[in-house]
């Protein structure tokens, strides 16, 4: 029972991971990309790993991926934000479809 | 007392990691030798960098912001799930159903930890990405569906939902 779920985490967390992917072939501009990959990679990669841990259900891994999945969930932000702002001091410009850009209006 | 927060949390993370409590099989022997290289390694780290430790470490000691902090958990999770889905229905839907923009919002929070998680709960919530913050509290937020371009109409949107609960856990 306990295996099954463990699956059931594991499929759910590889779908959110493709569909991050396929955002991020897809979305027009830098910004909208990091969007994409990191929300769908963080949760994704966590199921991923809750999952694994019920599965082969020692200590020792349960521990490991619980370590690892509060490390991705401070680092990957983290990260995002400042690929978004190192981008954006570089002069990388939003899509056409944009509406507004108040970063670079006070600037 | 710095320093024993900061022991106490690099030991913690060594034992997790190296994992010395045996199995089930050999009746849950701890390996004393990876135990004890923990705390001498932990010793050196915290009397060395107890410095980088960020000054809310007091937060430890609170039962009140703790409970708070196990509250908001749930909350985020629900959020980043919310969030998914969002991105997701964006991702495959064949017209790509996006409206960008970076706008600006106002926190009211003032300590740095405070500030830094509602950065990053901004970034793994639904259609938001935090770009940039400033010493007076101001955010840059990337947002892919724009509601509303002014300031507060953004904040209420955006950062509201959070802010009661990170005041309550680090203020």
């Amino acid at each position: 029972m306990i295996d099954f779920l463990g699956y059931i985490l594991i499929s759910i967390g590889i779908f959110f991971d493709i569909s991050g992917c396929i955002g991020l072939v897809r979305f027009p501009d830098v910004y909208n990309r990091l969007q994409a990959s990191t929300k769908c990679v963080t949760l994704g990669t966590i199921m991923i790993l809750v999952g694994t841990a019920l599965i082969i259900g020692s200590g020792a891994i349960a521990a490991k991926a619980g370590l690892c999945a509060v490390f991705i969930l401070i680092t990957s932000p983290t990260a995002a934000h400042a690929i978004a702002r190192g981008a954006h001091s570089a002069g990388i410009s939003l899509t056409d479809k944009s509406i507004v850009d108040r970063y670079a209006e006070e600037k | 007392m710095r320093r024993i927060v900061y022991f106490i949390i690099a030991l913690v993370v060594w034992l997790l990691l190296t994992w010395p409590f045996g199995s089930a099989d050999n009746g849950l022997a701890i390996d004393w030798q990876v135990v004890l290289v923990g705390v001498a390694a932990a010793i050196v780290v915290s009397v060395l960098f107890h410095e980088i430790m960020p000054a809310e470490y007091k937060f430890f000691f609170s039962p009140v912001r703790v409970f708070w902090l196990i509250v908001y958990i749930p909350v985020f999770f629900y959020y980043i799930l919310i969030a998914n889905f969002d991105v997701v229905y964006r991702a495959l839907h064949p017209k790509l159903p996006i409206k960008p923009g970076i706008v600006k919002i106002k926190t009211n929070l003032k300590t740095d930890a405070a500030r830094v998680a509602l950065a990053n709960s901004i970034t793994l919530t639904p259609g938001t990405l935090t770009v940039d913050l400033t010493d007076d509290g101001t955010m840059y937020v990337h947002w892919i569906n724009i509601k509303s371009t002014d300031t507060k109409e953004a904040t209420e949107y955006i950062s509201k939902k959070f802010e009661y609960f990170l005041a309550k856990i680090f203020e």
